[in-house]
């Protein structure tokens, strides 16, 4: 059920698709012949669907209703199960600052905060995430206004191609949310979860480092700039709970960074 | 100073009169990067798109028996099916493409390539081109002579024989390979490239598919790294093209990870064998090396051996090893870090054996380094002092107790880097801003605020004023961004353009201010008499004089004047500590001094070579694309397996440019390649001067660490 009493049409997280099982790409990965053996998977899968155990509904395969709160504004759309939210966000939402390369929870380049935790939006199902608030890179400044951290990679030049300084931005949003004042080896820590192929690390750890004093009072900011969005609608008016609320109460809950 | 400066050919302003070249500026694109607004060829997504996916040959070498696309065709969602390769097609490589569809979405297209039926008759094949002696076929090349090197060998007071190997490496793009195709009529394309060569791609386009090359767009606004990769349309395009007519539709293709990592691009392997002998002062008098090593089916790069030092009495041959592995690509500075690596490798461990400081025998042998020898003597000394090496330096073999070892290496480099042909366009508009077009792309290098620098600096206008308007095959022609040829080439002709553009506005405005053109010059905004700067006026009243119209002139690279020139020099020296009893090796500090001839702009220069830097660490310490001689495919295809270094793996980072008289002058020269030379050269010497033996493998993994020490101590690790 939604806040708000109306009927939630959107299926209970943890449905039967396991974005593993049906891509098959972790186990043949492993063995070096992705396409062949995920196809004979996801062949067996579709002629056997596994039988659902008592009293589970099943959603899918075909997309069913999914409602995502993101950026403070709640997003009703028609996915398949097995969507990850880093598809939806791009291609659905057209969010594409979360980039996708290497789709398997490693790279970092696709990381948004969710409850209040850095996690890789490509090892996440869509329909799994429908109760939690998403915030991605665009959550942040835009270029002519940029949020102090973007800004201090932009002068520090924590970025060069640049496909996965939204990642990065997003890691170090996160550090520096739970750890205001680092110190070097915390920001290591914190963005160990991704990589940079340019060579940008040496202008990352100044930039996060210089963006930590800086961070504070910018929630309100987010809030303002999200009313101009034209996608998408607020979420106070749908009923969940505004950004600053749900982020509290979101820390007290333990998840820990999926690192694939 | 010599002649007066001829004002009617182009020069780079002096010193003073730089505003912005030179200094240390914020690329341009960088907000729309930190704010994920930028978009790249993998995020967009025109109305109507269609996705791709491939099926790919799982085999190292085998025949297509036979092939069955009808269920594939009829999946839900699917708009297109094209059989890249027929029955009876022989395949080279794992992940050669097989099949390619389009659907409605990724997910369908995805399921409707693993419906397509394919049966290979699976033939045998050769991955491992390590041992020369189990090639099958080995393409042995001329051998390089000069003076009389087995009698030099023979007569030298000291000799070394020694054994290096280099394994093969991944681009590893973080944005893949790929593009999206739109045919906007029936024979005219527009393509979004992540590409590295946008006006060269455009005529491959044309020619794949049969099509005039007037005909083709390529855009490429934001490119997610090429590092030599991504000069090629690869058949891949023309298939995403075939897709796109066949559906009717536009069509993105983009690779996935293990595609990318297994066959878009990696560096070639290479290995030698090599002695060299010297006096015992240090003096090199003989080299003799034999190397080989594969780029796949074809040839694979000769290494330059010996490297940098033109040893006066030398031999060398080098193999190319076909192999059943995905075609090599230029990867940054191509051939130079293998030559620099066996070569640098094989000198220090002469210094070892001469019981030198590497530093001297550097220093001793400079003059036969040619034309970079000054450079080379100046920043060594710099680097000498940032690094402490001659307090620090010990001899191989840190004697220090407990089981972590410190160590110091160094290396040195040289590149071209003359900037590529190029054509700009300026356009300077009534409001008094202005544009310049290049078909050129940025691929992180900082190419979009170079142009823009040298346009406002030119013309005296803030930077806010100017555009650098590229990535289109729409604008003037431009070469690939490869060989370090880019900046020179663009700020060249952008240069030119602006200059000539000048002119125009100079000859309009010079009766107004009573002046001739040539007194004039463009200033904060102002066009001013040089001589008498009271006597001025706005760019908007100078543009005035012109009406309505903009003034708009073209500029070229090569053209009159010298405004980029050749051949730089880098030194690099390595601080590792490395745990003799893990094997683990530690970067504790890197320091690299570079040149490149004049700097646009300085903070995107220093982070061609921090990035340079930790490229170079990353291969040193972790990178090495694996292949299963059994199956014959790549395993560490994915970022688990294929490893890279993270933030905390890079230490210390130090990097000083070169700039300022004796380097200034010799106009704007490339830095994206030579850097990525040295630094896995003096990462291996750091480390054997450390652990007091020579690993002979990279990457320095902490198992070959373990190998070289057991092989040392004289018993093998089970």
């Amino acid at each position: 059920m939604a806040k708000d009493g109306k009927e939630d049409d959107s299926p209970p997280s943890g449905g039967m698709s396991r974005r593993d099982f049906l891509r098959g790409g972790a186990v043949a990965g492993a063995l070096g012949s992705a396409g062949l053996l995920a196809g004979e998977i996801a062949e067996a899968a579709r002629k056997n669907p596994p039988a659902a155990p008592d009293g589970m509904e099943v959603w899918g395969p075909g997309p069913v209703p999914v409602r995502l709160r993101i950026n403070n504004k709640a997003y009703d759309l028609k996915l398949e199960p097995r969507t990850t939210l880093l598809d939806a966000l791009r291609d659905e939402l057209e969010l594409t600052g979360a980039k996708r390369v290497c789709d398997r929870g490693t790279c970092g380049a696709c990381t948004v905060i969710l409850d209040g935790k850095a996690v890789y939006a490509c090892s996440q199902l869509a329909i799994d995430v429908q109760r939690v608030p998403i915030w991605t890179i665009e959550s942040l400044g835009r270029p002519e206004r940029l949020h102090p951290l973007q800004a201090a990679f932009v002068e520090h030049d924590a970025q060069q191609c640049g496909f996965c300084t939204p990642g990065f931005v997003m890691a170090a949003k996160a550090l520096l949310d739970h750890t205001p004042s680092p110190t070097l080896k915390d920001v290591h820590h914190g963005l160990s979860g991704n990589f940079c192929r340019c060579g940008t690390y040496a202008g990352m750890r100044l930039a996060v480092l210089a963006a930590a004093p800086l961070m504070g009072g910018e929630e309100e900011e987010e809030e303002k700039d999200l009313k101009d969005d034209k996608d998408g609608h607020d979420v106070q008016g749908d009923g969940a709970e505004p950004e600053a609320g749900a982020r509290k109460k979101n820390k007290k809950k333990k998840k820990r960074r999926n690192h694939g | 100073m010599a002649d007066p400066v001829d004002p009617t050919v182009p020069a780079w302003p002096e010193a003073a009169d730089r505003k912005l070249i030179g200094q240390r500026i914020a690329r341009l694109d960088g907000p729309a990067k930190a704010s994920g607004r930028a978009k790249y060829t993998y995020d967009l997504q025109p109305q109507g798109m269609l996705w791709a996916r491939m099926l790919l040959c799982p085999h190292a070498h085998a025949r297509i028996k036979s092939l069955d696309v009808g269920a594939a065709q009829a999946m839900p969602g699917v708009k297109a099916v094209y059989v890249v390769q027929k029955v009876g097609a022989e395949i080279q490589w794992a992940f050669d493409e097989v099949v390619a569809v389009a659907a409605t979405s990724e997910a369908q297209a995805a399921d409707a390539v693993k419906a397509i039926q394919v049966e290979y008759e699976v033939l045998p094949h050769f991955v491992m081109e390590e041992k020369l002696a189990g090639a099958p076929k080995v393409d042995p090349g001329e051998e390089e002579k000069e003076g009389d090197a087995d009698a030099a060998l023979a007569a030298a007071e000291v000799r070394i024989k020694g054994s290096y190997f280099m394994p093969s490496v991944a681009h590893n793009c973080m944005e893949a390979h790929g593009q999206i195709c739109h045919w906007t009529e029936p024979d005219h394309l527009t393509a979004w490239c992540s590409t590295q060569a946008v006006s060269g791609v455009a005529s491959q386009f044309a020619e794949g598919l049969g099509i005039p090359a007037a005909n083709v767009r390529v855009i490429a606004d934001y490119v997610g790294g090429g590092f030599g990769s991504k000069f090629s349309v690869d058949r891949w395009g023309i298939v995403c093209a075939q897709l796109a007519k066949i559906a009717g539709a536009p069509v993105k293709l983009m690779l996935d990870r293990h595609a990318e990592l297994a066959v878009a691009g990696d560096r070639p392997s290479a290995f030698a064998e090599i002695e060299v002998g010297a006096k015992k002062d240090g003096t090199l008098t003989a080299w003799v090396s034999k190397s080989w090593g594969s780029g796949g089916p074809g040839s694979a790069g000769n290494p330059p051996l010996p490297y940098v030092f033109q040893i006066p009495n030398r031999r060398h041959q080098h193999s190319a090893v076909p192999t059943n592995k995905a075609s090599s690509r230029a990867w940054r500075a191509p051939n130079s870090p293998q030559g620099c690596y066996l070569s640098m490798s094989a000198i220090d461990d002469l210094a070892a054996a001469l019981a030198m400081n590497p530093l001297d025998v550097v220093l001793q042998n400079l003059a036969i380094t040619g034309r970079t020898e000054k450079t080379y003597r100046e920043e060594l000394e710099i680097a000498d002092q940032l690094m402490g090496w001659r307090q620090r330096w010990h001899a191989r073999g840190d004697s220090a107790r407990g089981p972590v070892k410190r160590g110091l290496g160094l290396a040195i480099h040289t590149w071209g880097g003359r900037g590529h042909r190029s054509n700009c366009e300026v356009t300077i508009h009534p409001d008094a801003t202005a544009e310049a077009k290049i078909s050129t792309q940025d691929i992180g290098t900082g190419t979009r605020t170079v142009v823009a620098i040298v346009l406002a600096d030119t013309l005296g206008l803030p930077l806010d004023a100017v555009q650098a308007r590229i990535g289109d095959s729409r604008y003037p022609a431009s070469g690939g961004s490869g060989g370090s040829t880019t900046v020179g080439g663009v700020s060249s002709a952008t240069r030119r353009a602006a200059l000539n553009a000048l002119g125009q506005v100079f000859a309009r405005a010079a009766p107004a201010l009573k002046a001739a053109p040539a007194e004039l010059e463009a200033v904060d905004g102002k066009i001013r008499v040089k001589a008498a700067p009271e006597r001025a006026m706005t760019w908007k009243q100078a543009m005035a004089l012109f009406g309505r119209t903009p003034v708009t002139a073209a500029g070229a690279n090569p053209g009159p004047g010298e405004l980029t020139t050749s051949g730089v020099g880098g030194v690099q020296m390595a601080d590792v500590a490395v745990d003799v009893e893990t094997g683990v090796v530690k970067i504790q500090k890197m320091v690299a001094v570079q040149d490149c001839g004049l700097i646009v702009d300085l903070q995107t220069t220093e982070s061609q070579v921090y990035g340079s830097l930790i490229m170079g660490i990353s291969t040193a310490l972790a990178e090495e694309k694996v292949t299963d001689p059994v199956t014959g495919i790549t395993l560490n295809h994915d970022f688990e397996t294929y490893r890279m270094a993270g933030i905390g793996d890079v230490g210390e980072l130090v990097v000083r440019m070169m700039t300022g008289p004796g380097y200034d002058e010799r106009g704007v020269i490339g830095v994206g390649e030579p850097p990525m030379v040295s630094p896995l050269a003096a990462i291996a010497n750091a480390v054997a001067n450390a652990i007091g033996v020579r690993v002979p493998w990279v990457p320095l993994t902490p198992r070959r660490v373990l190998d070289a020490l057991a092989a040392n101590a004289g018993k093998a690790v089970a």
